[in-house]
């Protein structure tokens, strides 16, 4: 509780807490199966980051969540959160302290907003006034106008509304970690893109420690800091950035599993921005001469795949104010290709080091 | 305890009273009250399955067909046979059609739920393989039906068997329920002794009814049941 | 059951044991001497002494039935909830009082308990079980297993889930068998009378006997069925202030 205790300290518009968490060999055995459900795991997520856990059916992504909150017993092992064991805390007073957020949401139909979000402060027990202003200061975090959404009932809500709605909530007593399973997975495909940019966008502010479960390859390299690869029966196959799973896969599983077309996705991991654009000068590369401009936000899959349905043509590539920053080239792609699969594949140690390019070249 | 025995010796002297003599045997009057119900039953699904299970089919008259029941059920059985008695007189006849004024509304309200409620999915795959309306019924929404359709027919027919006794209290002889009304010719230990026979019977007719819904609900459906009365496999469904 | 002192010491009691003979030659009206299909005058005259005191017997007794039950049926689908094998044997005993017809149980109990309002309380009572048993259970299994995930992993402990998410989410179920029950237990409770003197089963009885007199009856077994479509109604209402989310709906 010493972590909760400061947040209460700052007041209601803290959002302090962030926690490492480690699983040190956890295994989980189910009576009466011969495999165990979870092998043995081993990972740590430093705080404020977000791991995604993503491997196929029956990797046990959604048990191994679920056995940090102590919603299924473990078998063997440790998991720390904060340093401290969650084995000798109250499994209540542990869930209290965790964000849950699952693909179902959740939400109490029998409760307005309002109450949904104010669930775990009033189990906490804190101070009404407290606990409304918590709220307010939630639904403006998460865009709805506190006045007019605090008093609706679930069934009121739109299908987005309703996740944004149970994120809130799982963020209302400031928790230093949160667990989602598949939170996105129940949502059409052009409102999952919103859902995650705004949860992206949010966890700028709020830096907590995520826990994201998912099943879909291209969600965890979107909003994963790291990623867990887990294979049939719990087995952690690879746990590394996004960029070093893309270059480096560890096996022919993990190939596979990030699919053929890797290559691209770790050209959807850069922004233009990040290359060495080659100098206009060089070559005539004003404004007048017809080449398509695009931003230097773009990233370099979007950027190549513009410049391909323009015969090739190199891109002028501009900055928030129209000047040109520099030309985008066909060179340019295959030498970023090159210079990743040249790397070193970074051993244990160095994973430490990867962490920071990788949150900067995560496409927001 | 000494009333049950006597009631038993009753029941073993086969309704006969000592000193009383020209009384009904209890066998006869047991007969008689099955009779008299089974009409009562055999009419009202005439009646009141045809009708539920069309508007289920049709999804329409939710109002009608649930509200029916409500009201079917705020009829004391009592009530319906004593006016009866006042406006025609207690004979047969009158006593049938208060049986079917209490026992229709039970079964068209189930009949319609079962039948409404069956998988929209199921019905409109089953027009897709070109089945006609009553093909459509009789194959797919009948029998997935079945087993909230017989839960309204044992409804009816518990109501028919207590109300065909009651209708003694009205006035109409010729069911076991004579006997509990007339406590003068049979003392107490006879009114305890057809008390027997009344639940007794009551509970057959159920548990036969029981055994032909059995029967008739599709052995899918009791296997799905089953399932989910077993509730999920494991406890952490494998991510 | 502090019901028997509290019907024992109303006043008009007498007067609805007593056999109520419309005095012919005396009193009545010409309407009552013809016995017509219905009597304005005999029902005023005779509310007082008869009807008032009928009804509100029959009030009382399906009122502590249902009221008994409902915490019988509730105690045993909580437990039916908690631990599954509770179900089976509930439901078994349940159904075999329930198909008891209500003429042959009032006898049944009238033979170990007496001619009172003991047996007669023991029989409304056991018909009340089944049905709120069944629909607390149903109501309570209804709530969606994502929402109880939900309850369980923010820290809820067990009571907490179930008075603050499964109750208030069952309640359209309690409330549908409470509906069932309450109807159910009013129209029973006309057959009352052949143990226990009391209630509306009183007049219909007196009336039966008289002829029968049709005004009597009317009025009785009107009341009997209007208190039972009023108490149905009157929980529709009380359902609806007490689950303002069911009405919610977008737009």
């Amino acid at each position: 509780m010493n972590t909760a205790d400061t947040a209460h300290n700052e007041g209601p518009s803290a959002f302090a807490q962030a926690a490492e968490l480690e699983l040190r060999h956890v295994s989980k055995r189910y009576a009466g199966q011969r495999e165990p459900a979870i092998g043995d795991l081993s990972f740590t997520v430093p705080a404020g980051e977000v791991c995604v856990l993503v491997g196929p059916s029956g990797s046990g992504k959604t048990t191994t969540m679920r056995l940090i909150n102590r919603m299924i017993p473990i078998s063997g092992g440790d998991i720390l959160l904060g340093g401290r064991s969650v084995l000798t805390r109250d499994p209540k007073e542990l869930r209290r302290e965790i964000g849950y957020v699952i693909q179902q949401i959740g939400l109490f139909p029998h409760q307005t907003v309002d109450e949904n979000i104010a669930t775990v402060p009033r189990l906490l027990g804190w101070p009404k006034e407290r606990v409304s202003a918590r709220v307010h200061e939630l639904l403006e975090l998460i865009d709805l106008d506190p006045e007019e959404m605090r008093d609706r009932y679930p069934a009121q809500l739109s299908g987005g509304q309703r996740q944004r709605v149970g994120v809130a909530r799982a963020l209302a007593a400031d928790p230093p970690l949160m667990l989602m399973d598949e939170p996105f997975g129940a949502i059409d495909p052009i409102n999952r893109t919103r859902l995650q940019d705004e949860f992206l966008g949010l966890q700028e502010k709020v830096k907590k420690t995520v826990v994201f479960v998912t099943h879909d390859i291209d969600e965890a390299i979107k909003m994963g800091d790291r990623i867990a690869i887990l294979r049939e029966g719990g087995v952690l196959a690879q746990y590394d950035t996004p960029r070093e799973i893309l270059t480096h896969p560890a096996d022919d599983f993990v190939a596979q599993f990030v699919g053929a077309d890797r290559g691209l996705k770790r050209l959807a991991l850069t922004r233009l921005s990040e290359l060495k654009l080659i100098e206009p000068n060089g070559r005539r590369a004003d404004a007048s001469d017809g080449a398509q401009r695009v931003p230097v936000q773009t990233s370099v899959r979007d950027a190549l795949s513009i410049m391909l349905s323009a015969n090739g043509d190199p891109l002028t590539v501009v900055d928030d104010d129209g000047r040109v920053e520099g030309l985008f080239t066909l060179g340019l792609v295959e030498q970023l290709l090159a210079d990743d699969a040249a790397a070193p594949p970074p051993g244990d140690g160095s994973a430490q080091a990867e962490a920071q390019p990788a949150s900067q070249g995560r496409p927001v | 305890m000494h009333e049950f025995v006597e009631a038993f010796h009753f029941i073993a002297r086969d309704g006969a009273v000592p000193g009383t003599p020209g009384l009904p045997s209890l066998a006869r009057l047991t007969l008689e009250t099955l009779k008299v119900s089974a009409i009562g039953v055999a009419i009202s699904l005439v009646i009141a399955v045809p009708l539920g299970v069309w508007l289920g089919h049709l999804h329409r008259g939710s109002f009608l067909a649930i509200n029916v029941g409500n009201v079917g059920r705020a009829l004391p059985s009592l009530v319906v046979l004593a006016i009866g008695d006042a406006f025609l007189g207690l004979g047969l006849t009158v006593v049938e059609v208060a049986l079917v004024i209490l026992a229709v509304p039970p079964i068209v309200t189930n009949a319609y739920l079962g039948v409404d409620g069956v998988d929209r999915d199921l019905v409109d795959a089953a027009r897709g393989m070109g089945m006609s309306a009553w093909e459509t019924i009789s194959r797919v929404e009948l029998p997935l039906a079945a087993p909230l359709l017989f839960t309204g027919i044992r409804t009816a027919a518990l109501f028919v068997v207590s109300t065909t006794t009651i209708a003694a209290l009205a006035g109409f002889s010729g069911s076991l329920g004579d006997v509990i009304a007339n406590e003068t010719s049979y003392h107490f230990s006879g009114v305890l002794g057809a008390a027997i026979c009344v639940a007794a019977l009551a509970l057959l007719v159920d548990g036969a009814l029981l055994l032909v819904q059995r029967r008739l609900t599709p052995r899918g459906l009791r296997l799905e049941e089953r399932a989910r009365a077993r509730g999920p496999l494991a406890e952490g469904a494998p991510a | 059951m502090a019901l028997a002192p509290l019907i024992a010491a109303g006043p008009v009691i007498a007067a609805a044991t007593e056999p109520v003979i419309p005095n012919y030659a005396a009193q009545s009206s010409s309407c009552e001497i013809h016995n017509d299909l219905f009597c304005g005058s005999w029902v005023s005259h005779n509310w007082g002494p008869v009807l008032w005191p009928a009804l509100r017997d029959h009030i009382l007794l399906a009122l502590v039935a249902v009221g008994i039950g409902f915490v019988i049926a509730m105690a045993l689908a909580l437990a039916a909830h908690r631990f599954g094998w509770v179900e089976r044997p509930t439901t078994a005993v349940t159904t075999i009082l329930y198909t008891i017809p209500s003429l042959a149980l009032f006898e049944l109990l009238a033979a170990p308990v007496g001619l009172n309002v003991y047996s007669a309380e023991i029989a409304l009572v056991s018909y009340t079980l089944l049905i709120l048993f069944r629909n607390i259970l149903a109501g309570l299994r209804s709530v969606p297993t994502e929402v109880l995930d939900a309850a369980d992993g923010m820290g809820m402990s067990r009571g907490q889930a179930l008075v603050r998410v499964e109750l208030p989410l069952a309640l359209p179920s309690i409330v549908a068998g409470l509906r069932i029950a309450i109807v159910t237990i009013i129209a029973l409770t006309t057959v009352v009378y052949v143990i226990y003197n009391h209630g509306l089963g009183v007049p219909i009885h007196t009336a039966l006997g008289e002829g029968p007199f049709k005004t009597e009856l009317i009025a009785a077994g009107g009341l009997a069925i209007v208190l039972a479509l009023f108490a149905d109604g009157l929980l529709v209402a009380i359902q609806r202030l007490l689950t303002p989310w069911a009405r919610a709906r977008t737009g």
